[in-house]
């Protein structure tokens, strides 16, 4: 059904986009990125990817139920990641504290992941065999993305990141230094659910691209990646949200052309920027390492 | 100590105090931790809480700060109730290391402190042309400045040793010129020349800068030299007043309930020497708890 890749780019990209279900996916694929990488950064920053993880994997039982009762799944992945964060919100004791209380949000966060993979596992034998859609809820289907798939995800992203920019520096403070921003009147528990609320909406929005199983493709690699390379917060932010915009549209291009699922080749390029970033903290901390010693060398001699 | 005279002279003015306990008390889930504490605090004054662990000292800043309401007794805090007067207090919790993987500059941490609890994000490139944003660098340079953290407030703030951090968080805890600083045990974990350099930062910050400070402490033998004023927090009972008066060898005998003496060195510093059962007193520490028994009144 792809034509080959022929190495001229030019004529490869035009065609590629006069299907509209690609072009669709470029201009989804911009915005999720975006979101994801701006959300993704502080979820690194507070160390809650375990909590993002568990939210994207009651997406599929989500949109398995939405298909079920004849909803669409973009419904069911907003519901279900929304109500999840909710819960672990509402039911976690306050982030700010000791080891204690993060071993128990840990463990209702095992607890809300494991109960919907149950319930996806439920609404699969409900529909009767094997769902179609199954592997397009678990690893993702970027053809299926509509115009109005996009509008959706525009307003949904520019929603939150309108909400996150304006949490900005309480919503740093509080990741940061809770203890201090809780002194400073910055309300740290109010910002926790606020933030995993965010964090529902964005997760649904790229288990659209990515699956439920995927999403760090997008949440958590570009954002990990930006905080290997630098410490100045604005300069990481911007950082993620080109490597997060950059690996999807190469990874679709990748798709496309290649026949392979988005979750596949999005994820392996975020994974090798991710290696990549690695390499170059290494070699740039040996060589100042090299070069002190050189300049203590001289100042010996 | 330098101006003693003028701040033990004439009673407790709770207008012109930075800080006026009358015979506070506090409970914890019903239970009474401490009462009985008088304690008035002026511009400039340095004042530790000492005691054992687990009495209750942190409970001391958790009501100064108004997250825990007293029991019992009168407090003022620059002269309104706990709380009110929170954008004039810098508040410095018990650590908390930032650990290896937090990867924001230790410059950023301290600038979270001067306008982290306002709403938004500053905008790009702003500081070309915003007088208020160069003024707030400016400020945080010279706060890190103060605190001596300038060579190494720009790595960030995982990769700092715990006396860099700690100076950084001391900065960010001064960076809104506060009148009042609490610091809970901010010596905790550090090692004895880090103790030392510390303690003698706060000391300068107290004299130069005019800000009073109140610092809980399991070990008084770092700060003894500097404090203008001492409150002893033992289980069952309480003494504070001038450092001179409370230091003594009868005073902490009597509250610790087992022989400790206050010994002159021979530079004239004063050192506190517990007896050998002394140790076990410090023994319901739940962090570092065997990492720092040299910590208790040596």
């Amino acid at each position: 059904m792809n034509p080959g890749f022929t190495w001229n780019i030019v004529t490869d990209f035009q065609w590629m986009w006069s299907v509209p279900s690609m072009v669709n996916a470029f201009r989804g694929g911009f915005v999720v990125a975006i979101m994801a990488g701006v959300v993704g950064w502080f979820m690194v920053l507070r160390k809650q990817s375990f909590a993002g993880h568990s939210i994207a994997v009651t997406g599929f039982p989500g949109a398995a139920a939405a298909v079920y009762f004849g909803l669409s799944a973009t419904l069911g992945y907003f519901g279900f990641c929304i109500g999840s964060a909710l819960v672990i919100a509402l039911f976690s004791r306050g982030g700010d504290s000791g080891a204690g209380d993060r071993a128990h949000s840990s463990a209702l966060i095992a607890i809300v992941q494991a109960f919907a993979l149950a319930l996806g596992a439920l609404f699969l034998s409900l529909y009767g065999g094997f769902l179609d859609s199954t592997s397009s809820f678990l690893f993702g289907d970027f053809l299926g993305i509509t115009s109005t798939d996009v509008l959706t995800l525009t307003v949904v992203a520019a929603v939150v990141l309108a909400c996150t920019a304006v949490l900005g520096r309480r919503l740093l403070f509080a990741s940061v230094d809770p203890a201090v921003a809780a002194a400073r009147g910055v309300p740290v528990r109010g910002m926790n659910l606020v933030f995993l609320v965010l964090l529902g909406a964005t997760v649904a929005e790229v288990s659209k691209f990515t699956g439920s199983l995927l999403v760090f493709a997008l949440l958590v690699m570009p954002a990990a990646t930006a905080q290997v390379l630098t410490a100045r917060p604005g300069f990481s932010l911007l950082i993620t949200a080109v490597i997060g915009v950059l690996v999807t549209w190469v990874g679709l291009t990748w798709a496309y052309f290649g026949n392979q699922a988005t979750g596949f080749t999005i994820t392996s390029l975020a994974f090798g920027c991710y290696v990549v970033a690695f390499a170059v903290r290494f070699l740039r901390a040996q060589l100042s390492d090299a070069r002190s010693t050189l300049e203590h060398a001289e100042a010996v001699a | 100590m330098m101006d003693d005279d003028e701040n033990t002279s004439g009673a407790a003015d709770p207008e012109s105090a930075v800080l006026c306990l009358r015979d506070a008390a506090v409970a914890v889930g019903g239970r009474r931790l401490w009462s009985g504490v008088d304690l008035t605090v002026r511009a400039g004054e340095f004042v530790a809480v000492l005691g054992p662990n687990g009495v209750g000292k942190s409970t001391m800043i958790k009501v100064l700060l108004g997250s825990l309401p007293a029991a019992a007794g009168e407090v003022t805090v620059l002269g309104q109730r706990p709380g009110a007067a929170g954008d004039r207090i810098g508040y410095l919790p018990q650590r908390r290391n930032f650990d290896g993987s937090l990867r924001i500059r230790g410059v950023d941490v301290v600038r979270l402190g001067l306008d982290g609890d306002r709403w938004g994000v500053p905008l790009p490139f702003s500081r070309r042309f915003s007088s208020r944003q160069r003024t707030a660098d400016e400020r945080v340079r010279e706060v890190i400045e103060l605190v001596g953290a300038t060579a190494y407030a720009h790595r960030p703030i995982g990769e700092c040793s715990g006396g860099e951090q700690q100076r950084l968080l001391i900065a960010q805890a001064l960076v809104r010129r506060p009148r009042l600083l609490l610091l809970d045990e901010p010596l905790d974990s550090l090692d004895l020349p880090n103790q030392a350099g510390v303690a003698a930062l706060i000391h300068r910050i107290c004299e130069r800068e005019r800000v009073a400070v109140v610092m809980v402490a399991h070990d008084v033998n770092p700060i003894l030299s500097y404090l203008d004023r001492v409150v002893y927090i033992v289980s069952g009972g309480a003494a504070s007043g001038p450092a001179a008066e409370v230091i003594t060898s009868d005073t902490l005998t009597r509250l610790y309930g087992t022989p400790v003496e206050v010994l002159r060195a021979a530079d004239g510093r004063l050192v506190v020497v517990g007896g050998p059962e002394a140790p076990a007193l410090h023994s319901d520490r739940h962090t570092h708890s065997h990492s720092d028994r040299h910590g208790a009144l040596r």
